[in-house]
């Protein structure tokens, strides 16, 4: 014991006097290890959030992948285009050929897909994996910092266990890209994360590389329940929209420091950094555009309100998540090209959600809304495909007329552009990521599976080869192991 | 407006005209999922008089003045049967004045669901417009609350579950119609009586699961007791027992082995746990969840158990269901178990049960088997048999006209009868999407429409 002690201390003293500064600046290989850039020791850290490398920065690293032809699948694009049987190759990670004539090269792995069905990965940009991670006790209760009701300072990604057993079944459900979110107790909840769906003992080596941050914000009932329960403001919707303006008049403020600040410098002149804190910094990234906010709202007249908001102060609301009623005000989310998240028919569990109906996600469609359809929940992650099926077929029920080939975009492009990475990844096309899954059948489906997953074109998932079906740490050894999941 | 005032009156019409439907009905051309002895019936009819199915075959005459519903190749099937479920006493989860489906910290075996049911509950037209004919209403522990939608935070911040520690017991269950118009769904009570076990079982024992079962056992003994030394009782002359007299009561069926205990419990060693008891005990055991029951389905099988099973739960969402997975409900089928297939508790979620069938279909259940775990098995398991979940002659003519597979996310009930009535197939939601459909007329506020 005592000796452990000592060599802490004596390591911990190294560290202080530089002496362990090679191991922390030698490029790191290992995809496990966090490889944020380090600043020179001793110098000064953490002053400007602009001139500074992102702190923990992406080690992803794509699997290893080879070139592929996946021959004769009926292909859903999430570009409004459906191939009954064709053809997509892959090399290196990207699309490189797609289309009902394309030749596989020579030399390219064939996958024979006649009579499967292929699709962009599905993505989920409401998740809270990792974050509530299973199984469900205490200790992993991470979602909600629900301390104070601005937390615009908390990073979800410091709350991703990465070894949540759920990230292993969403990616059997075809789950390629996530948005983990912060839970909703807090008018603004902290900053989102996207992750790639690949089995990681960091959260740093999930990380979408470049992919922008987003800001969780909520409306409505929880907040003021949470708040008002401990006898403080927000106890009512009219506190919620004040401490929404409150916080931004404060970032405005904030920003215009900053802003003023980085003008001398560049000038040459000499100033004084103002005190950086981390709740403004979220706060003015997002009204510098960088951070994208993603807003849980139920009611169409609080979504309403809270478009007003962003256009007192600048910033622009990338979606709105749950939005029971955005089939209210579908045409102005059109208009404003605010994307919307919900699920086909989970409604009425609380009163903001009372006016929930299976036909939400179909209306905006057929008004020219940017629809998505999302879990928030790590059993209906695995069968996002069922429940777009559910909103489809509602809609066509109503006489709407919605095609497969719309429907798809809801849980594959829509999400994607919503969280700021659809020139990536949600949609099938030349140089976009492989991101993939090929179906055991027509996805919207209940009978159909995801048989193989692709994330940069490589093989993560495999239904028919255990081999490419990876097990979270937390599960080894425990009871049910036999049968795979 | 015009248009609207004649809808208005066309629909006054039809509900002056549908006593006079009742009759006798008969539909044709059907695809029949029988369900029962008569099997599948490629194209058929199905022949209703009083609301009683009179017979069914692929080469019936129908009788002289019979109303006429020509299913034009569409697949009929039984109408489907909730085999757990908070339908008609919980309305919105998270507004408590709208929940009846537990007891609070008041009673716990007494508590009887069957006086909370509300037939105007605007879920009962959405589950019906999901072909959903019949429901088992079963209570649950505290004020319920349990399922709710962890986003909303109800798990971090509010009571729900743990708000009363009366009981173990959660009450009496009850069996209701969906039938439009009724004023008395329930049409059977007190068909069984709710336990929770595991986790929340130990819970409310004070924290372990030895706690737990001493309790039990002590609790149907206690029952036993009563049941022979009423007098006694009412005398003041009797051995003390832990709980009121109207829990006992409600308790005696249930030790006695007449009344069904519903035990709704996770891990594989609590089910064999559970299985022990009820042999020792001589009860009468279903039951719910049994996530692992899997692993312990020859255990089950052998003890001639009937499941109650959430074909979605995979997750090791707690330390009771580590060896959940989708391929519960087929192995349980494989080793001879009669299964259910349930839909989560959630609301508007209770479409999910049919669903939920066809997605087992996919880890092993075959397609027969998951039709019937959600129309005769939950009729079986419920000893609701003689009068529905298939459609057979002599029973209730409950059933269902699909637009397509009743399994498949992409189906939908296009006619749904109960005893031989037709039900209105709209609900508060489908007149929200009308109101709100694109096409609608949009010179007023659609609160005019």
């Amino acid at each position: 014991m005592l000796k452990t002690l000592r060599l802490t201390a004596l390591l911990a003293g190294l560290a202080t006097a530089g002496l362990l500064s090679a191991c922390a600046t030698a490029s790191t290989t290992a995809s496990s290890e966090p490889s944020a850039k380090a600043l020179p020791l001793g110098s000064d850290g953490g002053v400007d959030a602009k001139t500074e490398p992102a702190p923990f920065a992406s080690t992803y690293k794509p699997l290893p992948s080879q070139l592929t032809a996946i021959v004769g699948a009926h292909i859903l694009t999430a570009t409004g285009e459906e191939i009954e049987s064709g053809t997509l190759v892959m090399d290196d990670g990207k699309i490189v050929a797609l289309g009902k004539a394309v030749a596989a090269p020579k030399g390219a792995k064939i996958i024979n897909a006649k009579g499967l069905w292929l699709t962009p990965g599905i993505i989920d940009s409401h998740s809270h994996l990792g974050v509530y991670a299973s199984p469900g006790v205490q200790a992993h209760s991470d979602g909600n910092e629900a301390t104070d009701p601005n937390t615009a300072n908390v990073w979800a990604e410091h709350s991703v266990w990465p070894q949540d057993p759920g990230f292993n079944r969403a990616r059997a459900g075809g789950v390629t890209t996530m948005q983990i979110l912060p839970g909703s107790a807090n008018l603004f909840g902290g900053r989102s994360v996207t992750l790639k769906n690949v089995p990681s003992i960091t959260t740093q080596g999930m990380k979408f590389p470049d992919a922008p941050y987003g800001l969780k914000m909520a409306c409505g009932e929880n907040p003021k329940r949470v708040y008002g329960h401990k006898g403080r403001a927000p106890s009512t919707r009219m506190g919620n929209v004040a401490g929404y303006r409150s916080a931004w008049i404060a970032a405005a403020s904030y920003k215009r420091k900053w802003e003023d600040y980085r003008a001398k410098i560049a000038k040459g002149e000499e100033a004084d950094p103002p005190e950086r804190d981390l709740t403004n910094d979220t706060l003015s990234g997002v009204l510098a555009g960088e951070i994208l906010v993603q807003n849980h709202c139920y009611r169409a007249d609080e979504m309403a309100t809270m478009i007003d908001i962003s256009k007192e102060f600048g910033f622009r609301i990338s979606m709105f998540h749950h939005s029971s009623e955005a089939y209210k005000i579908a045409d102005l989310l059109a208009r404003e090209d605010i994307c919307y998240a919900t699920w086909a028919d989970w409604a009425g569990f609380k009163l903001e959600s009372y006016d929930g109906i299976a036909e939400n996600a179909a209306i905006g469609q057929r008004k020219g809304a940017c629809v998505v359809i999302h879990s928030d929940d790590p059993i209906m992650a695995q069968h996002l495909n069922q429940e777009a099926a559910i909103a489809m077929a509602a809609g066509n029920r109503l006489g709407l007329g919605i095609t497969r080939a719309e429907a798809i975009s809801w849980i594959t492009a829509n999400p994607a552009k919503a969280m700021g990475i659809g020139n990536r990844t949600g949609s099938l096309g030349i140089g976009k990521n492989a991101d993939l899954v090929l179906w055991s059948g027509d996805p919207f489906s209940v009978y159909s599976t995801a048989n193989q997953v692709f994330i940069d074109g490589a093989k993560v998932y495999d239904r028919n080869d255990p081999r490419f079906q990876a097990q979270s740490d937390f599960e080894l050894g425990q009871p049910g192991e036999e049968v795979h999941p | 407006m015009n248009r609207r005032i004649l809808l208005a009156a066309a629909s006054a019409l039809s509900l002056i005209a549908a006593p006079a439907l009742a009759q006798s009905l008969a539909i044709i051309n059907a695809h029949i999922l029988s369900q029962g002895p008569a099997g599948e019936i490629a194209l058929g009819t199905v022949l209703i008089k009083d609301g009683k199915i009179t017979g069914l075959g692929a080469n019936l005459a129908v009788p002289n003045g019979t109303r006429v519903i020509d299913a034009a190749g569409q697949i009929v099937t039984p109408g489907l049967i909730l085999p757990s479920s908070n339908l008609g006493v919980s309305e919105v989860d998270q507004v408590e004045e709208t929940r009846d489906d537990g007891a609070g910290d008041r009673m716990g075996a007494a508590f009887d669901v069957q006086y909370g049911v509300n037939a105007d509950s605007a879920l009962i037209p959405l589950a019906r417009l999901g072909g959903v004919t019949r429901a088992v209403i079963t209570p649950v522990l505290g004020r319920g609350g349990e399922e709710a939608h962890k986003d909303d935070g109800s798990d971090d911040f509010s009571g729900s579950a743990q708000d009363g520690k009366a009981s173990l017991f959660a009450g009496q269950i009850a069996a209701a119609s969906l039938a439009s118009g009724s004023r008395s769904p329930v049409f059977k009570a007190k068909i069984g009586m709710a336990l929770d076990l595991g986790e929340a079982g130990a819970d409310y024992a004070g924290g372990s699961r030895g706690a737990a079962f001493v309790l039990l056992k002590s609790a149907l003994d206690d029952a036993r007791h009563y049941a022979k030394n009423r007098k006694g009782f009412d005398a003041g002359a009797s051995r003390p027992y832990p709980y009121s007299r109207e829990d006992m009561e409600a308790l005696v069926p249930v030790a006695e082995g007449r009344v069904p205990l519903l035990v709704r419990v996770h891990k594989a060693s609590d089910i064999l746990q559970v299985l022990k008891l009820a042999q020792e005990q001589k009860l009468k055991l279903i039951l719910d969840g049994a996530e692992e029951g899997w692993r312990v389905a020859d255990a089950i099988a052998k003890a001639g158990v009937p499941v109650l099973v959430d074909a979605q739960a995979d997750l090791p969402g707690s330390f009771e269901t580590l060896g959940a997975r989708m391929e519960n409900a087929g192995r349980l089928n494989a080793a001879g178990v009669v299964v259910a297939i349930m839909g989560s508790r959630d609301y508007t979620n209770l479409r999910q049960g049919r669903f939920n069938a066809g997605t087992a279909v996919s880890y092993g259940l075959p397609y027969s088997v998951a039709l019937a775990s959600v129309t005769i098995n939950p009729a079986k398991i419920w000893g609701l048999a003689d009068k529905i979940g298939s459609l057979e002659p002599g029973k209730d003519a409950d059933l269902v006209i699909w637009s397509g597979d009743p399994l498949e996310v992409t189906s939908y009930a296009t006619a749904v009868i109960i005893q031989g009535q037709d039900q209105p197939m709209t609900s508060r939601s489908l007149e929200l999407a009308k109101r709100y459909r694109p096409d609608a007329d949009k010179d007023y506020p659609p609160a005019y429409r």
